[in-house]
């Protein structure tokens, strides 16, 4: 079973055409990238493979639930984070475990074991009775994955992840996304960061609504005769008729 | 190089129950008609810094000037001579494109039509735009308005904080060109960001990490500094050979970076088993050079 399936999907508000017949597939365990420039339509798209957002026509599939008719199915099988909003800032980290874990309807047992578990893999023992809010941004990040992650989704959406944080934490925070790919979770990340694209099995680079580019990094280098992922995404954004307007 | 900017031993902290010290001991000095990046992630100090150089917030030790003007003594002529761009939007939403620009001329007593030469090149980009309610602008677009009402008093000091934080790769790019022709025209540009790539366009750095300045150099004196040689390695499987390496007692340090791993041996001379094994010495980037620094 692909953890994505989409085909033509469409999102048209009024006369504006945010997506315009996207077709792609993401394979369980795999980083998929999915980048844009600011207007290009990706938060739009993320809201429809979320269940949030009906579309205006084509076929999508998400952990092998229809997105038109099985959205709360697709709500249980996924996490999602973004930089926004993700944790509760007035309660601890614990805490947090414990409420989203109750939310999802994980055992009392469960999400004992589970928050033990996350926080030693993290190293984070010391902090797991500090309110979040006086948490570093790098930490809060990792405790934000874990949250999403903590009810063992098929796919977890990542929105701008790791903006702001200093260089050593974004590159732990990948790894954790690494880590999750090896336990056959999906990742679907957007990301400014075109160092952050390379770290991706598969990006797709949407324009104006549609994915104008889908390949790996490296196939894609090869086919703009780029040196970076950089270049490429620059090559096809000049490409765009509409700005983020 | 005459300074227009002056940083002296300047120390700041937060008090609290976890007190944060933002600065500490923070010395600097730049050049009239540079373009000098501030470069660190969120929490590093830069916004305290800049707070304090545009006469926002009180230090709590040092001294620091602006074209030869105290910032505590000083404060008042300081503020006419500064634009600063803080790092959360803080024009008027409810006012339009011009009338924003309009009321920044105002306060700074001139108007829009005897300084329109200065901002032109920005401005007519948002022209078009100019009955729009600053709200409604999109985040580039935003960022080119404030952009000028941060310039329309022509000072000679300009102050942005973290400016494409948050800006798509385009814009952010966009940007920096507009930042070069600024400094054609003499102003001196005080910059900070987040994004380690951008430090390459400046005339010269400073990196800072939770309020200490770790290096101050130019872009290509910083990455000549990198005391080690890098390595860039990759497998068919890259976290799998990550974990490896973490595991192997000569290697000092062995992070991910794009689709290779850099890698910096405690002592040259080893070789690494790995299936499929690939590894080349590479030069360090700028990001490198902040990883090892804060390494240290």
């Amino acid at each position: 079973m692909k953890a994505i399936e989409v085909k033509g999907l469409t999102k048209r508000f009024g006369q504006f055409t945010a997506v315009d017949q996207i077709t792609f597939e993401v394979e369980q365990g795999e980083i998929f990238g999915f980048l844009g420039a600011n207007g290009a339509g990706k938060t739009t798209a993320m809201r429809m493979l979320c269940g949030l957002l009906n579309p205006t026509s084509g076929y999508g599939k998400v952990a092998g639930f229809d997105i038109y008719k099985n959205t709360n199915d697709i709500k249980r099988n996924i996490g999602y984070m973004s930089q926004k909003f993700s944790l509760y800032e007035d309660l601890t980290a614990t805490e947090n475990f414990e409420l989203f874990g109750g939310i999802y309807g994980l055992s009392r047992k469960e999400i004992k074991s589970k928050t033990e578990k996350v926080f030693a893999d993290l190293g984070l023992q010391a902090q797991r009775k500090l309110l979040v809010k006086s948490l570093p941004l790098g930490i809060k990040q990792k405790v934000s994955f874990a949250v999403s992650t903590f009810h063992s989704p098929k796919i977890v959406f990542l929105d701008e992840p790791t903006g702001g944080v200093d260089p050593m934490a974004r590159r732990t925070f990948w790894e954790m996304i690494y880590a999750a790919a090896e336990h056959g979770i999906t990742s679907f990340v957007t990301t400014h960061y075109m160092d952050e694209a390379e770290y991706c099995n598969r990006i797709s680079i949407m324009v104006d609504g549609q994915i104008r580019a889908l390949d790996t990094p490296s196939n894609l280098k090869r086919e703009f005769q780029s040196e970076s992922m950089e270049e490429v995404f620059h090559a096809l954004a000049r490409q765009a008729k509409r700005s983020g307007e | 190089m005459k300074p227009a900017i002056l940083i002296d031993k300047i120390t700041k902290t937060y008090p609290g129950k976890q007190a944060v010290m933002a600065l500490d001991n923070v010395s600097l000095q730049i050049g009239e008609g540079e373009l000098f990046g501030l470069i660190g992630p969120d929490g590093a100090g830069k916004t305290s810094l800049f707070r304090i150089l545009t006469t926002l917030l009180l230090a709590d030790s040092g001294s620091a000037m602006v074209e030869g003007l105290d910032v505590v003594k000083d404060f008042r002529k300081i503020r006419d001579q500064i634009g600063y761009m803080p790092g959360k939007f803080s024009l008027y939403p409810d006012l339009t494109v011009e009338e924003n620009l309009r009321f920044f001329a105002d306060v700074f007593n001139t108007t829009v039509e005897a300084n329109y030469e200065s901002i032109k090149d920005i401005y007519v980009q948002i022209e078009p735009f100019k009955k729009r309610r600053a709200g409604k602008l999109s985040g580039g677009m935003k960022q080119k308005l404030a952009l000028c009402c941060a310039l329309i008093h022509k000072p000679t000091v300009l102050f942005l904080d973290e400016p494409t934080t948050g800006v798509d790769p385009v814009s952010r790019k966009e940007f920096w060109e507009m930042l070069r022709k600024l400094k054609e025209q003499g102003i001196t540009i005080f910059v900070s960001t987040p994004y380690m790539d951008e430090a390459a366009l400046c005339d010269r750095i400073a990196l800072i990490q939770s309020g200490k300045i770790l290096s101050v150099d130019t872009p290509r004196d910083v990455v000549e500094a990198f005391p080690y040689q890098l390595y860039a390695v990759r497998a068919d499987n890259n976290y799998r050979l990550l974990t490896h390496l973490k595991r192997q007692e000569n290697v000092e340090l062995a992070y991910i970076s794009g689709e290779f791993l850099h890698l910096i041996f405690k002592k040259e001379g080893f070789r690494i088993d790995f299936p499929y094994l690939e590894m080349k010495p590479i030069k360090p980037t700028i990001e490198d050079c902040f990883i090892q620094l804060m390494n240290r």
